[in-house]
């Protein structure tokens, strides 16, 4: 079940380029993958990688000097890389909403929370009534489960904790019935105990109103709990994606093998932690060939001059090596 | 807030009663009290009596107490020059300082918000370079030389403005001003801008610097992520967040406003009490100097007491911990 | 956003200098303004050589030539550049003279003003305690009022004159150096070296100057380029308003206030020409300082 029948977001080659003093900087360059309707896609990478820039190119937020130079964005048959950013607008928090990492830094510190939830209700609906927007973002903030609800669209932001922020961010996401969410490494920057209640909180909800969700996180774990199928990103590529199932248990790309290696888990107690050799390549001064040769076990002189194009295999991953296993070649 | 407030205020009245101390010792200790305070014309008959009256016999402290009780009482001396108490000379010309300084301030935050968030939104247009190019020519013009250019090109080449002087008064609501005569503005406006355009380069700056720092912020883009204009991310996320150190910054410069309308007024001979300073260090009048220092602090004393009250409603965050 | 990324091809970071030059550099107008500066500062130091007469010798000054416009020529065939003031003075010399002045009055009361700031500021860091509290307590409610303030509170109570004027001026600014030095000697304050200096039981004072203050030099050198523009701003407003230096120093703003009871009768130049000089001054010297300032400023750094 790896294509999506319906897919609501459809990327191709998408490139998105910072035009640095230092040189341009592919922060995402070609990256192509698909997420159905109510999917959850997780997508995974170190920091660098491009999976963040991805989310906020999906979005149309990337900031100066970066810029989208190539590929296409389409979301439910209309491609968004060609809209204005007024015709964006319409889409962002509407049709397609984000959730940041850090929810100390997303809300407004001098905005109340009701402010903050109403503008996002009468951003998409002038003609509503202040009163009408107001019940239903306190309806929202009960169903993110905040209590006396009422009485919390008064305060401010610093009068809640990062776990309680992050369920106004999340209600605020949900205010408009999205068709996507975009979740930017939502749960980071919580307690390990918050973490776990917001992410089935968000699983619930997106399970309940059909929202596909796309969680960009580095945390293999935390996606193998939650996301249908998952893209792996490396210096700005998708190196390898596919089911959840097929693909935690049997990565095929060595960088996968290598991030399922280097997570702690009971059953490999005692024995020590495996490790990615090496470091991530200067995202200016790319390697030809596979960006991914410094650090690779199964390297050998093809890798080193020709960038590997993508393989599709039989279950419908795909992967971007060419040193496959044998019996997985196509 | 009640506890923030009375804390605040007790603060004040510490600065105060130091800076009382400070004025009365320049004025009594540094210098000769007899040069300070007596009209150097007078005989030595007259010496010795005003010795005597003023207490200049008595211990220190005990003068320091006449003069505290004496300035509770709104007795700061009595000016040699006008013979009449000093403190109603000052506070006649009050209302024209203030009217002058508070009319640039407006034309400060007026003109200078807008053109430093402009330059913050977009610090590489062409625009915006041109601003901030003209901020820093306004805050290095030295205000003075500003009002002569500005006396010579609008008043003696054109003609358009008068360059000296304060315009008919009107009253309405029990406020006197000259902004209410189509003459009092045409007076106002040459001084009222000399005196805005030092301001203004600052307001502009921190505008310009608050705003490049908060359109950085996650809240901004999330705003943006939300759907929300981009009028309503500038007016309403950006806006709301400069203001705080905006507003702290304007009330207290609109002090040092009231301390250089004595170059501008000195330059347009605006009738104020900057004016009255600088004519009475001319002449040596004393109590109206020592009267004028003491209502200057007392300005500034309050206007920072303000400044604290409104930053603490602008944040909510000073304001909730102010409560518990 | 990428902790690998290397910038410079070669990894040998430059000197010391080279560095600081080419990061001043970045800026083509501080440049320009560091060039105008020293143009000023060069024109200034060799006036008499400079000037094209001495203009307060009075054997050369003919009150026949007073409010002469520019470009004018006398009968003796000098031609006066810049016009001439009411006495019949060149103006141009006038403004040379007058530059070596305002220049002269606005380093010395910087730099006295640097020393007892940063004596002060460097001090109160280091030793903490009652001195630091109340030190800063004065310089926090120094800094409150207005320079102008400050100024005129001192000349009134003082009288006018050229050092009056000089340690007006110092009073004015020293609590400004006095603060940036404390700010950055509490942050250096603390650091590995400085604990190994104590290690090595170094005396006070040569843990202060030779250790700590070298340090900090960088934003007192920024403070010091922004407030000797504003030194001399203020020395030329109180000196305009008759209440700075004497006539027998005439500082630019003396001239500008000279000029002032002329313009109304059209003569602007008397008035104009100072002016601009004392401008072009001020504006070249705060140019190089904000370039400092963002080259100093680790919030800016990328």
């Amino acid at each position: 079940m790896s294509k999506a029948l319906d897919p609501i977001l459809k990327i191709s080659n998408l490139q998105t380029h910072f035009f640095t003093k230092a040189g341009v900087l592919k922060a995402v360059d070609g990256v192509s993958f698909e997420i159905g309707a109510g999917e959850i896609v997780g997508l995974v990478g170190e920091s660098g990688s491009g999976k963040s820039i991805t989310g906020f190119s999906i979005i149309g937020l990337v900031d100066a000097p970066g810029k989208i130079v190539g590929g296409d964005i389409s979301f439910k048959g209309q491609n968004l890389n060609q809209l204005s950013n007024e015709q964006m607008q319409h889409y962002r928090g509407n049709r397609i909403a984000m959730i940041f990492q850090d929810p100390m830094m997303t809300l407004n510190p001098v905005l109340r929370i009701e402010t903050q939830m109403i503008e996002a209700i009468q951003a998409h609906d002038d003609s509503i009534a202040h009163e009408d927007a107001r019940i239903r973002a306190r309806d929202a903030l009960g169903l993110v489960g905040i209590s006396s609800a009422d009485e919390r669209l008064r305060a401010y932001p610093h009068q809640f904790s990062g776990g309680m922020r992050q369920r106004v961010s999340i209600a605020i996401a949900m205010l408009n019935r999205p068709d996507l969410i975009i979740a930017d490494e939502p749960t980071t920057a919580l307690d390990v105990t918050i973490q776990g209640q917001v992410i089935s909180e968000m699983q619930k909800l997106c399970q309940e109103t059909k929202t596909a969700l796309l969680w960009i996180t580095h945390d293999l774990a935390v996606v193998s709990g939650i996301a249908d199928r998952i893209c792996v990103m490396y210096a700005g590529r998708v190196v390898e994606q596919g089911s959840i199932e097929s693909t935690i248990l049997n990565p095929m790309h060595p960088y996968t093998r290598g991030l399922m290696g280097s997570v702690p888990s009971q059953n490999q107690r005692g024995k020590p932690l495996q490790q990615i050799d090496g470091m991530v390549p200067s995202m200016l001064n790319l390697p030809n060939g596979c960006a991914f040769q410094n650090r690779c076990r199964r390297v050998n002189d093809t890798c080193l001059t020709k960038q590997p194009d993508i393989m599709h295999l039989a279950d419908g991953r795909q992967v971007r090596c060419i040193n496959l296993p044998e019996e997985y070649k196509v | 807030m009640t506890s923030f407030i009375l804390t605040r205020s007790f603060q004040s009245i510490i600065v105060l009663f130091v800076m009382s101390l400070i004025v009365f010792a320049g004025v009594n200790l540094v210098g000769d009290p007899v040069d300070m305070l007596i009209n150097p014309e007078a005989d030595q008959m007259e010496i010795d009596r005003v010795i005597r009256e003023l207490g200049l016999d008595r211990p220190v402290s005990e003068q320091y107490w006449y003069f505290v009780v004496n300035a509770f009482q709104g007795d700061l001396g009595r000016s040699f020059i006008f013979g009449e108490p000093a403190l109603k000379l000052i506070i006649q010309r009050m209302p024209a300082t203030m009217e002058l300084a508070l009319f640039s301030l407006f034309m400060a935050v007026v003109f200078g918000i807008p053109l430093g968030v402009y330059a913050g939104l977009k610090p590489e247009s062409k625009v915006s370079r041109t601003i901030m190019a003209g901020s820093i020519l306004g805050f290095s013009m030295p205000t003075f030389w500003v009002g002569i250019i500005l006396i010579m090109f609008f008043s003696v080449s054109l003609g358009w403005l008068p360059s000296t002087g304060r315009g008919e008064v009107a009253t309405y609501f029990g406020v006197t001003s000259s902004i209410f005569t189509l003459d009092g503005l045409s007076h106002l406006f040459l001084p009222a801008f000399n005196l805005a355009l030092f301001k203004l380069s600052s307001v502009i700056r921190l505008a310009r610097a608050g705003t490049r720092e908060v359109i950085l912020q996650d809240y901004i883009k999330f705003a943006r992520a939300k759907g929300v204009s981009e009028t309503r991310v500038v007016r309403v996320h950006v806006l709301k967040n400069i203001m705080i150190p905006v507003v702290t910054i304007i009330g207290l410069e609109f002090g040092s406003l009231i301390a250089f309308s004595t170059v501008t007024e000195t330059v347009f001979a605006w009738p104020g009490m900057g004016k009255l300073i600088i004519d009475s260090i001319y002449n040596l009048d004393r109590p109206i100097i020592v009267a004028y220092l003491m209502i200057i602090v007392v300005i500034f004393v309050t206007l920072n007491l303000i400044v604290d009250i409104l930053y603490s409603v602008l944040d909510p965050r000073v304001r909730i911990k102010g409560v518990s | 956003m990428n902790k690998t990324l290397n910038t410079s091809p070669d990894n040998t970071p430059p000197s010391g200098l080279k560095k600081f030059w080419s990061d001043f550099s970045e800026s083509t107008t501080a440049v320009v303004a560091l060039i105008i500066f020293f143009t000023i500062l060069f024109i200034a130091l060799f006036a008499p050589w400079v000037s094209p007469s001495d203009p307060y010798d009075l054997t050369s000054v003919d009150i026949m030539n007073s409010r002469l416009p520019p470009g004018s020529e006398d009968f003796a065939g000098n031609i006066y550049l810049l016009g001439t003031d009411g006495a019949g003075r060149d103006m141009l010399s006038a403004i040379i003279y007058g530059l070596r002045v305002s220049l002269g009055v606005g380093a010395l009361s910087g730099f006295v003003a640097l020393i007892l700031g940063a004596a002060v500021g460097l001090s109160a860091a280091y030793f903490g305690g009652r001195f630091e509290t109340i030190s800063m307590r004065i310089v926090d409610i120094q800094l409150s009022f207005p320079s102008i303030l400050m100024a005129l509170i001192i000349l009134a109570a003082f009288g006018k004159g050229v050092e009056k004027t000089v340690i007006a001026l110092i009073l004015v600014q020293w609590a400004y150096y006095a603060r940036a030095a404390r700010a950055s000697a509490l942050v250096e304050k603390n650091k590995e070296y400085v604990e190994a200096a104590h290690c090595l039981a170094l005396g006070h004072r040569r843990i202060i100057l030779s250790h700590i203050m070298p340090n900090c030099m960088a934003p007192l050198i920024v403070v010091g380029t922004l407030q000797t523009a504003h030194a001399i701003s203020l020395e030329a407003t109180l000196s305009f308003l008759g209440l700075g230096l004497p006539i027998t120093e005439p500082s630019l703003g003396l001239l500008i206030g000279n000029g002032f009871d002329y313009m109304y009768s059209g003569d602007f130049w008397i008035s104009i020409f100072p002016g601009v000089a004392l401008l072009i001054t001020i504006v070249s010297i705060n140019l190089v300082g904000d370039q400092l300032r963002d080259m100093f400023n680790p919030r800016l750094q990328k």
